[in-house]
């Protein structure tokens, strides 16, 4: 089951320590260039767009929609649904479907954030809306 | 010269300071596409010398040494591929060590001859200990390359090796590639940057291609049975390989009656998981024309690289072979329409009908129209494919399918693939294949091969 499921703690790093500061406070973020004005994930220094380094932390909604999908029949903890969501801030991620009917995931499906714990700050993750 | 012109010369780098006489030669079939026609007319002149997109051109050329290309400069002299598909017995370098000597053998030359190596991340510990290891003659040795791009490294390793042969750096290169993850340890990947926003999501092969057939079917209306006859295809080709894993002949229904692995993909559009691995030795004209072996060359080369890049414009039905493929095709001065044999990566069924869209053999979302019917199925199809009965079937080394493409495309090109799948009078085949995850981070390489 997803609820017992063991996820690895972040291990951050200099670069990235804000975005799992954020998110022990439930709070999403994502990076927004100010030269380029493109928003990306996963966050970094340097925009990989336009190569500035004017780029800021920016809240983002959590709500997004499944760009693809992949339902993992086995595994050692169970069927999990791998999946692309695009955020409604633009930028696509990869993540996990979890806490709904696997079987009835479908592409263009509106999905939500939600948080699982690890040992350290937790990761984002996303439902049905 | 006309802007038009420089519009030309300055759009790849290979060919910036050309002449317009080595421009026109090596960019003619690009010259077909309607953004250069106006292009075309400049050197009209020229191009009626050398007729453009007919299927003779490519014989017409004598590439000169001073040429930006390596066109024609390298040879694939000796080849071997492992008959293992399960190796308790054997350590991975001396799998390395076994193909190494197989692929020298059957060229004609010695170990000592070797004063290039290649190698991926498959051989343990990198070049240090394999060069000792393999005892390769270090006063001789002059040139060495660890590219790692998983399964396309070795068809990478070979447009590496002849821009070494080109440039003089080494004049015998062995590219290696052997493991097993049936009967041993895998070796462990560096973290990327991404490791902490992705490792907890559980992206394996399975279903990270599974994500990129999802897609594709959603786009373009791809379909199970579509996907199951590039199995099925292969699955023909394997029974006359005699080393084949699985030498069964299966059907469309067979395929998506298979288990469910990851959704869309069944257990038989997935590939076989083996030990062993294979090698080739890359070399100069002069020394290959000493050789008695049939005359193999690269003709065009291209590799690229796709991720998501910051989630902007995902798309996951295409690869980085829509760039590594017309970089390959344009430096040979072919098209896929020449094409005789592909040998084109199977991981999964969903990696061949991508690639094969992306190469131009069809158009973009029409893949399963065309492999569909065993169009793939030597002496029935249109493009013979995998006739050894590639990763699907025969063999994935290390799960990394890019060596065992260019074997048997020199097998094709050579005459020496089994009677009943040899493709008659075999002189153009392609090689192709990625490496890392199509639906993650992946690269792509293109070899465009010659019978001389």
């Amino acid at each position: 089951m997803a609820e017992v499921k063991k996820y690895p703690a972040p291990v951050t790093n200099p670069e990235t320590a804000p975005f799992w500061e954020a998110a022990k406070a439930g709070k999403f973020m994502i990076k927004r260039c100010t030269a380029c004005g493109e928003r990306h994930y996963f966050p970094r220094a340097i925009c990989p767009f336009c190569f500035s380094d004017k780029t800021e932390w920016e809240e983002a909604s959590g709500e997004a929609t499944i760009y693809t999908y992949s339902l993992m029949r086995k595994s050692p903890t169970g069927p999990y649904a791998i999946a692309y969501v695009t955020l409604k801030e633009g930028p696509s991620l990869q993540t996990n479907i979890v806490d709904c009917d696997l079987e009835k995931i479908k592409i263009g499906q509106k999905v939500k954030l939600v948080w699982k714990p690890t040992d350290g700050a937790p990761l984002p993750f996303f439902t049905a809306a | 010269m006309s802007r038009d012109r420089r519009l030309i010369f300055s759009r790849h780098p290979r060919m910036r300071g050309m002449t317009v006489v080595s421009l026109a030669l090596s960019a003619c079939p690009r010259l077909e596409s309607s953004g250069y026609r106006l292009a075309r007319r400049n050197i009209s002149a020229l191009a009626k010398v050398r007729p453009t997109g007919q299927k003779n051109f490519r014989k017409e050329e004598t590439p000169t040494e001073n040429d930006l290309t390596i066109k024609g400069k390298a040879y694939i002299a000796g080849i071997y591929e492992h008959p293992t598909r399960h190796a308790p017995d054997k350590s991975t370098a001396q799998l390395h060590a076994e193909v190494a000597k197989g692929a020298i053998e059957d060229a004609g030359l010695t170990k000592d001859d070797i004063d290039g190596y290649f190698l991926a991340g498959d051989a343990p510990g990198g070049l240090w200990p394999m060069v000792d290891y393999l005892g390769l003659n270090t006063r001789k040795l002059r040139h060495v390359d660890s590219t790692e791009t998983g399964g396309c490294s070795y068809l990478i390793h070979l447009g590496h090796a002849a821009e070494a042969i080109a440039a003089g750096k080494c004049s015998v290169a062995l590219v290696t590639l052997a493991g097993k993850p049936r009967t041993g340890p895998m070796p462990a990947r560096a973290a990327g940057a991404e490791a902490d926003f992705e490792a907890a999501y559980g992206a394996t092969t399975h279903n990270a291609y599974g994500m990129c057939a999802m897609r594709h079917m959603h786009d373009y209306g791809t379909t199970s049975e579509q996907l199951a006859w590039i199995k099925v295809a292969a699955s023909h080709h394997a029974q006359y390989n005699p080393h084949a894993m699985l030498k069964d002949v299966v059907t469309v229904e067979d395929v998506i009656n298979s288990p469910m692995i990851s959704d869309p993909l069944h257990r038989m559009d997935c590939c076989v998981v083996t030990d062993g691995g294979g090698a080739m030795i890359v070399t100069t004209p002069e020394i290959a024309k000493s050789l008695k072996k049939p005359l193999v060359r690269l003709i065009g080369h291209g590799e690229a690289m796709k991720g998501p890049r910051g989630g902007k414009d995902l798309d996951l039905t295409y690869s980085a072979g829509v760039w590594s493929g017309p970089r390959a095709f344009e430096e040979a001065g072919v098209t896929p329409k020449d094409i005789k044999y592909a040998s084109i990566y199977d991981s999964f069924t969903i990696t061949v009908l991508m690639q094969l869209e992306d190469l131009g053999f069809c158009k973009k979302g029409e893949g399963g129209k065309f492999v569909a019917d065993g169009n793939l199925i030597s002496g029935v199809g249109k493009l013979p494919f995998n006739t050894d009965g590639g990763g699907l079937c025969s063999n994935h080394p290390v799960n990394r399918g890019g060596m065992t493409k260019i074997l048997e495309a020199v097998r094709q090109l050579r005459g020496e693939a089994h009677p009943k799948v040899q493709v008659p009078n075999c002189d153009l085949a392609i090689a192709h294949g990625t490496g890392g995850l199509l639906g993650v981070r992946h690269a792509a390489s293109t070899c465009i091969l010659e019978r001389v």
